[in-house]
């Protein structure tokens, strides 16, 4: 009873209202999904080596997220609490073969690249956190709105990740030679400048976020942990 | 033999889900706070992992792979499942895991103490999707292979989270810059054993 008078307060709202950009807003810094929620590590790690495939992969789990947001919360005074892991799942899962079809079909390279994390999307945290967190309770314009922000979140860090893993790490940016060839020696790498072969490796994708973290928590004191 | 061994080690030490590939990185950073919780958690991933990688293994082989049904009609053997393989592993991995979770309840009472708690998280580990894709992308010859590269990655994924369990025990002593206590120290610490574990990667056997 009460969710409905609720409702029907909330849609007098004007659809940006403070409170909703609040919604976009705060998943980009302060409640950021990789950094303070610690979800969807996973893939933030593993595909960030180059800019191309970090920018294809959070551009598949926006899509996932918002339709599966929408849906979720379109459902949720449908699904049985029992059960709804299996039908988030179940939702989660249809939508990430549209987006593994469909790069299949337009982006083959980019797809080969990711291999297996878009399955993976399927399982990442972010995805059924926030379904968990916020579509089960929320009308489908607020949680699309939420889906907006966290995926926002997720993606800069991501991109921020792969920019400088590529850009130190082969001295490339979308695959074109930004520094000079390496090879060839030209650029700076006349100089004597040389790549540091160590960003490519996967570990050094967590300490690129690690350093993320510092300099995000010390802007923000209260992000700080005990 | 000589090549299940093989698997059992490489999947362990070489591709390592949590240092080579970082699966299941959230509830690694979740849950290990204390070895004891760290133990109980991976051993619910070790166990998971070594049921469900040869039950997708047989549903890949019987049911998903092109021309995998022709053993019902040879008529069949055009039909091509696999753009399905994501829906159906999660669904048996969903299903396996509420499974084992009763009968887990049902007959080790004990058992389910210490593993019950973790048991729901299990289904949306990365890890467990992981195994399987990796499976599937690897084409394991037989399911013995698939079953010891599922019971490898789960062992391997025990080792990772008990290390960093029993390092952040020690480090809440530690002079820790402010900003990066908890989660930042915690991915610098996983990036070093990362480091470390990378000195298996030319190792052939």
């Amino acid at each position: 009873m009460s969710t409905e008078t609720q409702e029907v307060v909330k849609s007098n709202e004007p659809l940006f209202s403070k409170k909703n950009r609040r919604l976009m807003s705060t998943p980009l810094n302060d409640d950021n999904p990789i950094t303070v929620q610690v979800l969807g590590i996973c893939s933030a790690l593993a595909i960030t080596v180059k800019l191309e495939p970090a920018i294809v992969m959070s551009i598949s789990v926006f899509f996932v997220l918002a339709a599966g947001n929408v849906i979720i919360s379109l459902m949720r005074n449908l699904i049985p609490n029992r059960i709804r892991i299996i039908v988030q799942l179940v939702v989660v899962a249809s939508l990430v073969i549209l987006v593994d079809q469909t790069l299949k079909a337009f982006l083959y390279d980019v797809s080969k690249q990711l291999s297996v994390f878009v399955g993976l999307i399927i399982t990442n945290c972010i995805i059924m956190g926030r379904f968990e967190a916020f579509a089960l309770g929320n009308t489908p314009w607020k949680s699309f709105l939420d889906a907006v922000g966290n995926a926002a979140g997720y993606g800069w860090i991501l991109i921020t990740v792969a920019f400088f893993r590529e850009l130190l790490g082969s001295g490339q940016l979308f695959g074109i030679d930004l520094l000079g060839n390496a090879t060839e020696g030209t650029g700076v790498y006349a100089l004597g400048y040389v790549n540091n072969g160590m960003m490519l490796l996967p570990p050094m994708a967590l300490i690129v976020v690690a350093l993320i973290i510092w300099v995000q928590r010390s802007r923000n004191k209260e992000l700080i942990e005990e | 033999m000589q090549e299940l061994v093989n698997i059992f080690v490489k999947s362990i030490f070489v591709d390592n889900m949590i240092f080579a590939y970082f699966l299941g990185m959230c509830s690694y950073l979740a849950v290990s706070k204390t070895v004891k919780t760290g133990v109980g958690l991976g051993a619910a991933v070790i166990f998971v992992l070594g049921i469900t990688v040869p039950v997708n293994y047989l549903l890949e082989n019987y049911v998903l792979q092109k021309g995998a049904l022709s053993w019902v009609d040879p008529s069949f053997a055009e039909v091509d499942l696999s753009f399905l393989s994501f829906i159906m592993f999660i669904a048996v991995i969903a299903s396996i895991v509420q499974l084992v979770e009763m009968i887990v309840e049902r007959f080790a009472p004990a058992l389910y103490s210490a593993l019950g708690i973790f048991l729901p998280l299990i289904a949306v580990n990365c890890s467990i999707l992981g195994g399987a894709l990796f499976m599937q992308e690897r084409g394991y010859s037989n399911i013995g292979e698939a079953t010891v590269f599922g019971l490898g990655s789960g062992v391997g994924w025990f080792l990772a989270i008990v290390a960093i369990a029993a390092i952040r025990e020690k480090i809440r002593y530690s002079a820790v810059p402010a900003p990066l206590r908890g989660l930042g120290i915690t991915f610098v610490i996983t990036g070093l054993m990362g480091i470390a574990f990378m000195s298996f990667m030319g190792i052939k056997l």
